[in-house]
């Protein structure tokens, strides 16, 4: 196969999101779509997430992570989209050059009306959370040891210990189990989950494992190899509670302490990143600021569901190919979306109100402190109630989704800004 | 008859909401939050609890050496190590598409295991 230099639309990263973001934009008019995929096969961390919980709203089936990401690489292939593997891009310019290199097809310079960012996101690593203690071998991020797990086919250890309740950690040791190991323990500095509760109900109660909130790892044990961790108790503030220290012996310790988007690529383009999400600043089709670069996926803020996901890359990949074929629209006006009370973040970051004609306009946001009790998700246009909307609580760990609908075209579109707040009922 | 008062999590979904579930010893009589599938997922999951198994098994000949599978069903969680146990067992061969039947009705329980992807092989 040989590739051209010119793109209508190039995505970089082939998981749900770049999937969906090309597939999209194909079947909205986009000419010719090029993904272009570090890895020696599409499907990004989908194929390592063996487990089932994928598709559900998507649809309506429950399925393992590669069953999902089958469907859409089957889809991408047959509506003609093209993929560059094993290929690492090293660069994209705001004029939307790519530079990439491979084994296989060397330097190259290609150059796209649009590009798509899909690259994912990373696993927080033990010096980003700095944990004391000695550094033997042993002490590796989740999703280490799960590609390690489902793909490779080795097991990194016999006794584990994981920090963090994520749902990747909780997930790893129910699978971890399955392959014959023992996990002692679940630890979480925060008072309350931070993964889904499904998993833990189904990842650590079905199989005993215990968890423990406001607790975490004081210091590793080990010179060669990881012999103990000590746990400890925290208080609110994350310090340690003298007199709860307890040596749980064991060989690894997994950390499942969150996902950061992956961004350096964006940021060499010039991309604006939100610094509460981590990722770029987008508008309600996933533009960044700059024009004719998109964003879909874990890359823009990390999601609690790929089929949240692929919604995404569906929205970018559509205005993506909205805007090669009619060229930047000129915008009369963008609102501005603000988090407010008990919000942390709110994406997109601004709407175009007149986006408002063709159809809702979805707006995810994620709740600063828990509300056990049923909650009102409120968006205002400065002291106006435009819309609300009642959920019956509000979790840090479970993304909040609203909708606003066309009827409200004329209120949004005469509102200098819009601000979200999650408060009690 | 006396009845009892429980607390289920569903996992039918991720939302996993918390059912309250009135029951006598046999039936389940009352699910309290939730929709049409919790209420359903109560009266399994206090009768005959199933979950969807995910595992792997070994294959030649492919770029790696593990194929992702999953049940065709959710699965008789008490018969969950046996099934693990069987598919410790298997080695399949290349070439293996997405949804083939790996094994059929897996220790008589009517349910298959299914490949979770495609597989070719590699030259």
């Amino acid at each position: 196969m040989t590739f051209k230099d010119r793109y209508d639309m190039v995505v970089i990263g082939s998981g749900p999101g770049g999937l969906a973001a090309a597939i999209s934009a194909k079947k909205n008019g986009a000419q010719d779509v090029l993904v272009i995929e570090r890895d020696v096969e599409p499907g990004g961390i989908l194929l390592q997430c063996i487990h089932n919980g994928f598709g559900v709203e998507v649809f309506k089936q429950d399925l393992p992570g590669p069953a999902y990401a089958q469907r859409f690489i089957n889809e991408a292939y047959q509506v003609g989209v093209d993929f560059l593997l094993d290929t690492m891009v090293l660069e994209i310019t705001r004029d939307h050059r790519i530079t990439a290199t491979s084994k296989r097809y060397g330097f190259l310079n290609i150059q796209a009306k649009a590009v798509v960012l899909a690259m994912g996101c990373r696993e927080r690593t033990r010096a980003q959370v700095r944990l004391p203690g000695a550094r033997p071998a042993g002490v590796f991020t989740a999703g280490t040891a799960q590609r390690w797990v489902n793909v490779e086919g080795y097991m990194p250890g016999k006794n584990f210990v994981i920090l963090g309740s994520g749902d990747i950690g909780m997930i790893m040791a129910r699978r971890l189990t399955f392959e014959g190991a023992k996990v002692e323990r679940v630890l979480e500095v925060m008072p309350y989950l931070s993964g889904l509760t499904r998993n833990y109900v189904q990842c650590l109660m079905d199989y005993d494992i215990q968890l423990q909130l406001m607790h975490t790892v004081k210091n590793i044990i080990g010179k060669k190899r990881v012999e103990a961790i000590e746990a400890v108790a925290v208080d609110e503030k994350w310090n340690y509670i003298p007199g709860t220290e307890e040596i749980i012996p064991c060989d690894t310790l997994l950390l499942s302490v969150g996902l950061i988007p992956e961004n350096e690529l964006s940021r060499q383009a010039g991309v604006l990143i939100d610094p509460v999400t981590a990722g770029p600043f987008v508008d309600d089709g996933f533009q960044t600021n700059i024009p004719g670069i998109f964003s879909a996926g874990n890359v823009v803020h990390v999601y609690d569901l790929v089929d949240w996901v692929t919604e995404a890359g569906l929205i970018a990949g559509k205005s993506a190919a909205r805007l090669i074929q009619a060229g930047p629209q000129k915008t009369e006006k963008v609102i501005p979306v603000k988090a407010g009370e008990n919000v942390r973040y709110v994406v997109p970051h601004t709407l175009n109100p007149d986006h408002l004609i063709e159809g809702e306009i979805r707006v995810q946001m994620r709740v600063r402190q828990p509300i056990e009790a049923p909650v009102w998700v409120e968006v205002r246009s400065g002291e106006r109630l435009l819309h609300r909307k009642p959920e019956p609580y509000a979790r840090p760990g479970e993304m909040v989704t609203i909708f606003l609908k066309p009827a409200l075209l004329d209120e949004v579109k005469a509102a200098n800004g819009l601000s979200v707040a999650i408060a009690k009922r | 008859m006396p009845t009892i008062e429980e607390k289920v999590v569903c996992v039918t979904c991720p939302k996993g909401c918390t059912l309250q579930v009135t029951r006598d010893v046999q039936t389940v009589l009352k699910v309290g939050n939730g929709c049409k599938r919790g209420y359903e997922y109560a009266r399994q999951e206090l009768t005959d609890p199933r979950r969807m198994v995910a595992s792997s098994v070994r294959i030649t000949g492919a770029l790696h050496p593990l194929l992702p599978v999953y049940t065709s069903a959710p699965f008789p969680k008490p018969r969950i190590p046996e099934l693990l146990a069987i598919l410790r067992m298997v080695e399949v061969k290349t070439p293996v598409t997405l949804d083939q039947t790996i094994l059929e009705d897996v220790l008589g329980t009517g349910i298959n295991i299914h490949a979770s992807r495609d597989m070719s092989k590699i030259t």
